[in-house]
């Protein structure tokens, strides 16, 4: 298997560009699923014969959710790709991860806990997904806690590195454990939403904005990754060819 | 890495030696391990006071109290793991020695156990009892701390070696280490419930020792990796 294109990426100069060629690409995917998602949420998809109009929030809700643990893998993958390659390029991806990552996680929890209050009567509940999700917020903070700690931007890095893979270790074991915690103290489960149980008329949107989001989230980290490259790289020559003489 | 001495040791002995000395060096300063075991003793004495003091009470919240005060005792703690070593060079050199580095971690996280978790364990009957815990529950709650505060001081370990020589080191340690020690904390709470309502506690006790052991194998090479990175400016 041909490698080159995976190492190119490792090139600063040449990150800057093709990222800067794909943000478009992706923006206009997110706007055109998004705006498709939308009109598909509010407008077509029928009410919730239990829950009435009020259950239009997950369409923002779970793609949110959903973002929220999958940029957290992105990082992880691309911290360990920094430190496996000493790429900067790859930790670069990694730091702009996380602030989009724990937003999602905010947006999620904050959007759960507006849907909470008319169904559950309360905005927030015990509940292990709700648990979960709080921790992976957490993590998300200690993450941009320790890299704003350290000034030097190499250990910064790699240290930050570190905790995202011990991180991602401990995800699923959290995650487990909260699921198992409160089984033992109360039964219900009222966060389900089966694929199978949902009319395709709430299906697709909610399959759109999954989309718009993820593709939000590309766009979004390639723009704040061709950010922290430059300013990483503030003082290499390819740059005044890249943008122009300063 | 570098050449090996002339009068090279075995990584084994090397880290039974590091073990000695950390030990000797701990116990000449009593007041440094002595502090998390009183902080546990007297954050475990202001439930009581913050809440009802009625036994059939205490015994309901007695788990809980028990366990945020041994995780707050042994986050408290670990400020002595590397800070010392780490100022004084002695971890720079285990570094650069040729030896696994990550096996010296466990020997020195192992000592730090002795001199910080074990403490709580011996302590625990006192300090359930007068939660209300009954006479019966005592071994249970205290082999639920024993694994627990052994998982504890080895996740603690890696926040520690990530944080080492930060300035705002405390609270962020906080930061990384609380998270992550969510699951011992749901297993301990859970087994110590559990015995004090003289109920089985094998299944949160198991959860308990395989958390152990996988923070023994893996947290010592993640410590590692992250001793390297702090050293390297």
């Amino acid at each position: 298997m041909n490698w080159v294109w995976f190492h190119r990426f490792g090139s600063p100069p040449y990150f800057f560009r093709v990222a800067g060629k794909m943000v478009p690409w992706f923006a206009s995917l997110a706007a055109i699923a998004g705006v498709a998602g939308l009109i598909g949420a509010l407008g077509l998809a029928p009410p919730d014969y239990q829950q009435g109009e009020g259950y239009r929030i997950i369409f923002v809700h779970v793609p949110a959710a959903v973002l929220s643990t999958m940029a957290y893998a992105v990082m992880a993958v691309a911290a360990g790709v920094g430190l496996i390659w000493r790429m900067n390029v790859a930790h670069a991806v990694a730091a702009s991860c996380a602030t989009v990552g724990a937003w999602f996680t905010f947006v999620a929890l904050a959007t759960g806990s507006l849907w909470g209050r008319p169904m559950w009567g309360t905005f927030w509940e015990w509940d292990p997904r709700l648990v979960s999700e709080l921790v992976l917020l957490f993590l998300y903070l200690g993450y941009m806690g320790l890299r704003s700690a350290i000034d030097d931007t190499a250990r910064a890095d790699r240290a930050s590195a570190v905790l995202a893979l011990v991180g991602v270790v401990n995800l699923p074991i959290i995650h487990y454990s909260v699921d198992w915690w409160n089984s033992l103290h109360q039964g219900h489960t009222l966060l389900k939403f089966g694929k199978a149980s949902m009319p395709s008329s709430m299906l697709v949107p909610l399959l759109l904005m999954m989309l718009a989001f993820a593709m939000y989230f590309a766009a979004i980290v390639l723009v704040r990754a061709r950010g922290e490259v430059l300013h990483r790289e503030r003082n290499a020559r390819w740059i005044s060819a890249a943008i122009g003489p300063p | 890495m570098n050449s090996a001495s002339p009068k090279s040791v075995s990584a084994h002995r090397a880290g039974w030696l590091l073990a000695q000395r950390d030990l000797r060096l701990g116990l000449r300063r009593p007041g440094e391990w002595l502090q998390p075991l009183v902080f546990f003793v007297v954050v475990t004495t202001l439930f009581p006071l913050a809440t009802d003091p009625q036994m059939s009470r205490l015994r309901d919240i007695a788990p809980g109290a028990l366990w945020v005060a041994a995780l707050l005792s042994s986050l408290l703690a670990l400020e002595l793991l590397f800070r010392e070593d780490g100022q004084d060079g002695s971890l720079e050199q285990l570094a650069v020695s040729g030896l696994p580095l990550s096996w010296l971690l466990l020997a020195k996280t192992a000592v730090h156990w002795l001199l910080t978790g074990l403490p709580l364990v011996l302590v625990a009957p006192l300090v359930a009892t007068a939660l209300g815990a009954p006479l019966a529950a005592i071994p249970s709650v205290m082999g639920s701390l024993l694994l627990g505060s052994i998982a504890l001081s080895l996740i603690g370990a890696v926040g520690a070696a990530l944080t080492l020589g930060l300035r705002r080191g405390g609270v962020l340690l906080a930061l990384l280490v609380l998270p992550l020690a969510v699951p011992v904390l749901i297993f301990g709470a859970r087994a110590t419930a559990l015995a004090i309502a003289l109920e089985p506690i094998a299944a949160p006790m198991d959860l308990l020792g395989a958390i152990a052991v996988l923070a023994a194998t893996l947290a010592p090479l993640a410590a590692a990796a992250a001793v390297r990175i702090s050293l390297e400016e």
